[in-house]
């Protein structure tokens, strides 16, 4: 079964159509690569699925549960919203780490928010922290920054800031990571250790949904890419059809930019 | 300079009574006005729209006119106009007028100083900490409000030390803060009358106290200075 199945989101703006009738499924363990011109709604759609932007219509399924149905009111209620939006990660382009945070703490802050929910915590405090901190430290080290774990966002680059916000994100143990250009923000020196640590969890089979411009990354680590245009799926494939054979002339057009350029 | 010396321990002792009521308004309406003016800019950045109507409002009339002219109304509309002297005839009733209008003043300014540090926190905070499940009300208290705090310490410093010196107002309704105090003993008090250096000395005791001031709201500043 479908770890994501996403059937007929539409999303406007101001009566402008920015998502148009998009579906796709996605298997556990798989990397969907969403590629496509800017403008074309690859954030908007990356949003919807983070419940910040609510589609105007259309379903959201994670694990056959239904999150959001639009013909369904009782799917979006503003109480429930909050816990459907754990089922997603999403890294921002632009980072968003909490400058008043150290790595560690950006880490750590939200899931010992929610552990102050779970019926045991009173009991179990030291305890629940205390994993939750090995978790954190874990996480981080496997994003290579055992030395920097007490250092403000300032005090880092752009690169570990990066890699600090993926961590952060894993911290919640999401069924879907999904990554906005998470390098889009990077001087060109700093995009590889962020792209080494995304494929190392590709590696691992963590499902994740990646937004980017960085075509051969793209090939290599997903499994599944689309091509989005305008608002619609335009074509669809796994990178070797979609790369190297594809069907669609846009595509074609849009693929030309980055071989040439 | 001997006549001083001799009138020295009476004049301080009123200047300090004097300082005193002073010193009251002054912790007394930043203790109301820190909070009501987070409620005001709530309420002027609310989505509700009457709501935002009203506090702008609300706000516009208070920075818009003198707070001396509101201190009169304050305190003369209830007795002379309602027939209802709810503030009394006497200090503590005074002090109490001082005290409401001077909150309702402050906390419209501070309103203005929040909006812009809540406003100034990038979008981007807010919708982190929504993707990481956290409430509302942990992204303000856990997100948003230190690095608001941070933006609005240098105005609202400005606007504490403007306080100080604005208490002296409540010398309209004569409530004895430490310029009427100063200025008792030009008409004659204790024996003492014609003398102007006491209301000159009270400025000893502002430029103290703001000296204090501005050393502690600096190393909050600088201890703010750890992350940007
Ligand atoms: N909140 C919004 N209000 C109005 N228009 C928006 C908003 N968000 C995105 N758009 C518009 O939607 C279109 C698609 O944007 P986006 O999803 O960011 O595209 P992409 O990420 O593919 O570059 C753009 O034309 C953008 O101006
Ligand atoms: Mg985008």
């Amino acid at each position: 079964m479908a770890i994501l199945e996403v059937e007929h989101i539409c999303k406007s703006f101001n009566h402008t159509e920015i998502l148009k009738d998009i579906s796709f499924s996605l298997e556990k363990g798989q990397v969907l690569s969403i590629i496509g011109s800017s403008g074309s709604g690859k954030t908007t759609l990356l949003r919807c699925l983070n419940f910040l932007e609510h589609p105007d219509r259309g379903v959201i399924r994670v694990n056959g549960e239904t999150l959001l149905d639009t013909e369904n009111p009782s799917t979006w209620q503003e109480s429930s919203i909050r816990k459907k939006r754990l089922h997603f990660g999403l890294v921002f382009q632009s980072f968003n780490l909490f400058p008043q945070y150290t790595a560690l703490e950006n880490v750590m802050l939200a899931k010992e928010l929610l552990a102050k929910e779970q019926p045991d915590y009173k009991k179990r405090k030291k305890e629940i922290h205390e994993e939750i901190r090995v978790h954190a430290q874990e996480l981080l080290r496997q994003m290579g920054l055992e030395n920097r774990m007490g250092n403000y966002p300032h005090q880092l680059s752009g690169g570990q800031c990066q890699r600090v916000a993926i961590a952060r994100a894993l911290a919640l143990q999401p069924d879907i990571l999904c990554f906005d250009e998470p390098t889009s923000a990077l001087d060109p020196e700093l995009t590889g250790e962020v792209l080494k640590v995304i494929r190392e969890l590709a590696d691992k089979n963590t499902t994740m949904i990646i937004v980017t411009h960085e075509m051969s990354f793209a090939r290599d680590v997903a499994s599944e890419v689309i091509f989005m245009d305008d608002g619609y799926i335009l074509e669809q494939g796994d990178p070797h059809q979609v790369f190297e054979h594809p069907k669609e002339e846009r595509t074609r057009q849009f693929l030309s930019h980055f071989t040439q350029g | 300079m001997e006549q001083i010396m001799e009138q020295m321990p009476i004049v301080l002792h009123s200047l300090n009574i004097g300082f005193l009521q002073t010193l009251k308004l002054f912790f007394v309406t930043l203790l109301g006005a820190l909070p009501l003016g987070l409620l005001i800019s709530f309420g002027s950045m609310s989505r509700f729209r009457p709501l935002g109507i009203f506090s702008k409002l609300v706000v516009g009339i208070v920075r818009g006119t003198p707070l001396m002219i509101q201190l009169l109304i304050i305190f003369y509309f209830p007795g002379l106009v309602l027939h209802n002297p709810i503030w009394g005839s006497g200090e503590a009733g005074r002090f109490t007028a001082a005290s409401v209008s001077f909150i309702l003043n402050y906390a419209c300014y501070f309103s203005e100083i929040y909006r812009g540090g809540i406003q100034s926190v990038p979008i981007g905070q807010e919708e982190a900490g929504l993707v990481l499940g956290m409430t509302k009300t942990q992204i303000f208290f856990r997100v948003k409000l230190l690095q608001m705090i941070k933006r609005i310490v240098p105005p609202m410093s400005n606007e504490i030390i403007t306080l100080v010196k604005d208490t002296s107002l409540a010398r309209i309704i004569a409530l004895q803060e430490i310029i009427w105090a100063g200025q008792a003993f030009m008409k004659g008090s204790q024996g003492i009358s014609g003398q102007i250096w006491p209301l000159f000395f009270t400025a000893v005791y502002y430029l103290i106290f703001n000296g204090i001031l501005t050393v502690l709201l600096s190393r909050l500043e600088k201890k703010l200075d750890y992350f940007r």
